[in-house]
């Protein structure tokens, strides 16, 4: 089993970890790093839950190898507020009532983010399709798409 | 949003106000730590093997290659789980029978689905843990399975337990049989009634098992230590039923086990029970060392358990006038590998929003190989009101009558019963239906394509057990502890009940869940109880505070008690000459002055609310190929008092889309070997965001006059009517009767092309 | 997988050593989106992981004169911010973002989805379609082959020892062309598809077809050209007879199993009707163009 010594920048910091080379991503930050914000769901990409932003792109970490990852940029939710201030999107999730039991919370702000990055205006359905690469079994969705959309406004009045 | 009908005590500071929960900054930045989010030093990792087999005996298990692993500390077979007898009867509405809770943790004699655990090992990764599982090696002999109730019920099918004879039926059977148990109830004489019918309807259903699908999977940590204590973190829908049914199941003393319930991914009634916690201790205490395990989705699906899939039968019997005269309904539950399907509930579930002179309901607890059933949110009920409210829909059509008109006009009343004679006080539904019927969605036009479904579901929540200590500390804020996991903001609701009663600001209230150790026990979050029954064991303990607080503030002033209130955070009194005093300087003196000030409560909750829902589903349907889309979807429920409406409304848009997900795509797949085939959240197809549209909510409050607030529980009725209504809007869409669920579009296009003309054979 | 190693050759020349050193127990790796599932449930079990992401030829996209070439690990993501691709080949990039989430999006790349050799892949309909060819390396050097005339079956496609596919190479369409790519899955996302169909046309001065293709995919063992639909749709439109004789055609050809996520009679169906919608958006295509 071959061994790797990575190096990547994870919320800014620059960050050191060996792992063995059939270790995901999501093996790392969890198991290795012990940064369990990035919650495992299913271990197949078929739930969301693990996504995190990798070089600018959301993805499921448990569909990357944390072998390939040296030199990357990587941002999960613990590094989404701005030290104690929260990130609007995350502000409006508590507002909105997006969530229940929360589990599902860290991938859905991640991918949200992204999301409005790419495209900081768009309709409902646009957020629908775009969320529909993360489950949640709670909510129902409704309160996810109003907080999304909510935020996506005040992000834009913040940019004019 | 909220629409209060009755118009006692409105004028509310905290309650049925929108506030931020207090777990909330640590569910959104990642802080908030899950079953799996939790380490300890030295921690082994725990992995179980699984039958491969839907049905087959165990003939020998050998671990020793396993235990030759480096790396591998411990391994555990059903030699290390105690036996136990098996329980007798009478039996309630839940079965927690050691015995079978036993085999089910692990197998002893037979293995009886797909994913049934045989071994478990610790080890000191993942990886050697898994390796080690392939070097155990069972001998089977594999038998005939059976995987449909009817089959199962019939007499020379595969018995899955040779000392299972049914119990409910004359003369006392002979032979064992995978039926556990008939219950049946009712009043009247169905057969008089329907004969006195001029209209009668009658359906069949089939409906597959489906998953809680929460998205956390099982996972835990049990530490065990020399002395004998366990510590176990675990997430857990009831942290001291767990500890129960450890300490029972493995023969220990209760308080040696302390359990602490992590934040929880979900539930729904999946995690009520216990599947690898025992297993965890024991290779704990095997090896000195604290082991995790964790399932993987697939354990989740294969060996976790689902709601029951069913069989059914439906007649009902009306008058021209649309009066109901009959109505019988007859299910049978798959309970998997294990007894203990919601039999009773089942049978009060199919009528219990009506009132009909006659009616007789039955359900049948049959066994099959497939994973034991656990709660799913109102267990029992949404497949015994598929049935119902679609023959009642029928009926409706059949003598020209609106739905809506058709239920009002036999809708149980305030002090009227449920079919299996549970008495109903106030209650909401009239107004439930009245709103539905006045609403925009219910008077909008569809479209082509297009069908509308309405179904009305009924739930009797829980009250039950529980235990609230709260502590008033020195500088005027309250430590609220409970023992009932926050699945989905109850810490948001206690905080504003306690906040409510002291007159005081909400941050003066800081609620936790605390462990088992640490006071009385609760039962589980479970059967909509949590709000009504700890809600009401958190407004006893703050009372209690403020008695104390009264008598400290008279004692100061040196006046009798009875001439001291508290009104608005506040002790006053009508006498000259003395200020009132707050919290806060209250408790500033207490320890000066007697000792520091709490309060609690251990209470058997008594006085449930019944809760109506009704919901209008609007479909559109492709001709071509079958595909439903879920166009608008509305739900009418009477919360009693909505403590938190965003909750609430929370609470009531799940619970439709789990409906809408139970009625179009989810169902368990198997082979022809009875094995999984559908063990991931790929083929086992739960609704996505762009499958749905918003999903609106109208809150009803009549309140429920045996709560302070008037709550009644909502966990559990938005999913008792959901899959009726949407079945009911395919229906009505594509103009052919359903029989089964899911309404996936190989079946949708099935029907609707069983209602094309026949082409004539060119 | 106890013995598993990971590799990120930078050449072509690199990777091919690697592949043909190791056997059949090397694995390409790019996207990882089907692979690290596998390697996960224990479907498979490699030795050694090759990483090709590093290669710049499989990750390079040129659009040319007469060629467009899509390097095997390029991603579903990058092709969809791609504005001139799209406009020449949307029915390929649709068919392409059409995979998985936009979480998957963002790793799956065309050759993954081509090697993977699902029956149900997404892209393979599409590319056939548009008469997309594999450009392989290996010991021996380069070679094309049609991506119809690669895949052999479930999870197999022809590719010798030590070969790997770098890129995909398409004839630039012509004007007046237009193609599409439509799946059936049961919900709105997130599904593998139950039927898919790649239709690509191109249209005479007049408004007749001059040259099309119809590829289905999960409705046989491999994805597969229609070959009949050519001469149903050749010299005509679209109109309710030709698209009658176009779903016949498509359902004749059809050649599903029974499983989890579909029925032979299901796929046999929807197979036409899937046909028919994708010609008429790839018509309305062409007609634009």
């Amino acid at each position: 089993m071959s061994k790797h010594m990575i190096t990547a920048t994870i919320n800014g910091d620059e960050v050191d970890f060996t792992c063995h080379a059939d270790q995901t991503l999501l093996d790392v930050l969890r198991e290795n790093l012990h940064m369990t914000g990035t919650k495992n769901g299913c271990g197949s990409g078929d739930c969301g839950a693990c996504t995190v932003i990798l070089n600018g792109r959301p993805i499921n970490a448990c569909l990357v190898l944390g072998a390939e990852v040296d030199g990357a940029d990587i941002e999960t939710v613990e590094g989404m507020a701005k030290g104690t201030e929260l990130h609007p999107l995350q502000q409006k999730f508590l507002d909105h009532a997006a969530l229940q039991c929360g589990i599902c919370t860290p991938g859905f702000l991640n991918m949200a983010k992204a999301l409005l990055e790419k495209n900081p205006d768009p309709t409902e359905t646009e957020v629908r399709f775009g969320l529909a690469g993360n489950l949640c079994r709670c909510t129902g969705y409704d309160k996810i798409v109003r907080a999304v959309m909510d935020a996506a406004a005040e992000m834009r009045a913040n940019q004019s | 949003m909220s629409d209060t009908t009755d118009n006692a005590k409105t004028n509310f500071k905290w309650v049925g106000k929108r506030t931020r929960r207090p777990d909330g900054p640590d569910k959104v930045t990642g802080r908030a730590r899950y079953g799996d989010d939790m380490f300890m030093p030295g921690m082994l990792h725990g992995k179980t093997l699984r039958s491969p087999h839907a049905h087959a005996k165990i003939l020998s298990i050998d671990t020793s290659k396993a235990e030759a692993l480096k790396g591998v500390k411990a391994v555990v077979t059903h030699k290390d789980i105690p036996d136990h007898p098996l329980s007798k009867p009478p039996y309630g509405p839940a079965i927690a029978d050691l015995h079978d809770i036993s085999r089910n943790v692990m197998a002893r004699e037979k293995v009886l689905y797909d994913g049934h655990a045989v071994a478990a090992v610790a080890a000191t990764s993942e990886r050697i843990a898994r390796q080690a599982l392939k070097l155990i090696e069972v001998e089977y002999e594999v038998l005939p399975h059976v995987l449909d109730p009817l089959e199962a019920a019939q007499p020379d099918a595969p018995v899955l337990h040779d000392h299972q004879f049914t119990l409910g039926v004359e003369p006392a059977p002979e032979k064992p049989s995978n039926v556990f148990r008939v219950v049946s109830t009712g009043r009247g004489d169905v057969d008089k009634g329907f004969a006195e019918a001029d209209i009668i309807v009658e359906r069949e259903f089939r409906t597959q098992p489906v998953h809680q699908g929460y998205i956390e999977p099982q996972a835990l940590i049990a530490s065990a230590s020399e002395d004998g204590a366990v510590e176990l973190w675990t997430t857990t829908q009831g942290h001291f039923v767990i500890r129960a049914f450890c300490a029972k199941l493995l023969k220990m003393d209760t308080a040696t086990i302390r359990v602490t319930a992590s934040e929880i991914g979900g539930g729904f009634g999946g995690k009520n029970n216990v599947y690898s916690e025992p297993v965890a201790i024991r290779l704990s205490q095997k090896t000195g060392r604290p082991v995790r395990m964790v399932m993987t989705r697939e354990e989740v699906f294969r060996a976790t358990g689902p709601a029951s899939g069913t069989y059914s039968k439906v007649r009902m019997g009306a008058k021209k006038d649309g009066t109901l005269v009959a109505a019988e309904g007859v299910i049978y539950n798959q309970a998997g590998a294990f007894k203990g399907s919601p039999v009773l509930r089942s049978v009060d579930s199919f009528f219990s929003s009506y009132t009909v002179e006659n009616v007789k309901t039955t359900a049948y607890d049959v066994c099959v190989n497939r994973p034991k059933v656990a709660a799913y949110r109102a267990p029992g009920a949404p497949m015994a009101t598929l049935g119902a409210e679609m023959a009642i829909n029928e009926l409706a059509d059949k003598l020209g009558m609106d739905p809506i008109d058709l239920r009002m006009k036999n809708a149980v009343q305030d002090g009227g019963q449920s079919v299996a004679g549970v008495k109903y006080g106030r209650i909401g539904l009239q107004e439930v239906l009245e709103r539905a019927k006045n609403s925009d969605h219910y008077k909008s036009a569809l479209g082509p394509n297009q069908g509308r479904g309405f179904a009305l579901g009924y739930w009797m929540h829980g009250g039950g057990l529980s235990s609230v200590v709260a502590n008033l500390l020195d500088d005027g804020t309250v430590a609220i502890a409970t023992g009932n996991p926050d699945i989905g903001g109850s810490r948001s609701s206690m905080r504003a009940m306690a906040a409510e009663e002291l007159g005081v600001e909400l941050e003066t209230i800081k609620p936790i869940v605390a462990d088992t150790g640490s006071m009385g026990y609760s039962h589980l979050t479970a059967g909509s109880r949590t709000t009504f029954a700890t809600g009401l064991a958190v407004i006893n303990s703050v009372q209690e505070i403020i008695e104390k607080l009264r008598a400290l503030a008279a004692k100061k002033w040196e006046i009798p008690v009875e001439d001291v209130t508290w009104e608005a955070g506040q002790a006053v009194t009508q006498r000259d000459g003395f200020e009132a005093m707050s919290l806060k300087q209250l408790a500033g003196m207490a320890t000066k002055m007697g000792g520091p000030i709490a309060g609690h409560s251990e209470i058997n909750a008594g006085g449930a609310g019944a809760a109506f829902c009704a919901q209008i589903c609007d479909v559109e349907v492709d001709p071509e190929t079958g595909f439903v889309a879920p166009k608008r979807h509305t739900i009418f429920l009477d919360a009693g008092r909505a403590i938190s409406p965003d909750y609430v409304e929370g609470q009531m848009q799940g619970g439709a889309v789990q409906g809408i997900g139970w009625a179009l795509n989810e169902e368990y797949i198997y082979d022809d070997k009875g094995r999984l085939l559908n063990t991931g959240f790929l083929d086992y197809r739960m609704p996505v965001a762009s499958d749905l549209p918003m999903i609106d909510t109208v809150i009803i409050e009549v309140p429920n006059p045996n709560h302070p607030y008037g709550v009644r529980g909502v966990g559990e009725p938005p999913l008792v009517p959901a899959p009726a209504a949407v079945a009911n809007a395919v229906e009505n869409a594509i103009g052919v009767r359903a029989t089964s669920l899911p309404l996936s579009p190989p079946k949708v296009l099935d029907m609707i092309e069983s209602a094309r003309p026949a082409v004539a054979a060119e | 997988m106890n013995e598993l190693r990971y590799e990120a050759p930078e050449t072509i020349a690199a990777t091919v050593a690697l592949l043909a050193a190791e056997g059949a127990a090397a694995k390409v790796f790019a996207g990882g989106t089907d692979l690290i599932v596998q390697m996960k449930s224990e479907m498979i079990e490699p030795g050694l992981l090759v990483d090709i992401k590093k290669i710049a030829e499989a990750r390079a996209l040129s659009i040319g004169a007469d060629e467009i070439r899509i390097g095997a690990a390029v991603t579903g993501a990058e092709l969809g911010e791609n504005d001139e691709l799209k406009a020449l080949l949307p029915g390929v990039v649709e068919a392409v973002q059409l995979i998985g989430s936009d979480q998957v999006q963002g790793r799956a790349t065309v050759g993954g989805n081509l090697c993977n050799a699902s029956p149900a892949a997404d892209s393979v309909p599409a590319l056939i379609a548009a008469g997309a060819k594999a450009v392989i390396a290996g010991p021996d050097g380069e070679r094309e082959v049609a991506v119809d005339d690669l895949m052999k079956g479930p999870g197999k496609i022809d590719l010798n020892a030590g070969e790997f596919v770098v890129a995909l190479s398409l004839p630039r369409p012509p004007k007046k062309s237009g193609d599409a790519y439509l799946r059936f899955i049961p919900r709105t996302e997130m599904d593998i598809a139950v039927v898919g169909a790649g239709v690509a046309l191109s249209l005479d001065g007049d408004g007749k077809i001059a040259a099309a293709r119809l590829a289905l995919g999960a409705v046989a063992p491999t994805a597969r050209l229609v070959p009949d639909a050519t001469g149903i749709l050749v010299g005509n439109t679209l109109t309710d007879d030709v698209l009658v004789a176009l779903a016949e055609a498509a359902s004749a050809a059809c050649k599903p199993i029974d499983d989890k996520r579909g029925t032979i009679k299901f796929r046999t169906q929807v197979a036409g009707v899937m046909a028919g919608r994708a010609a008429k958006i790839a018509y309305e295509r062409a007609e634009k163009n």
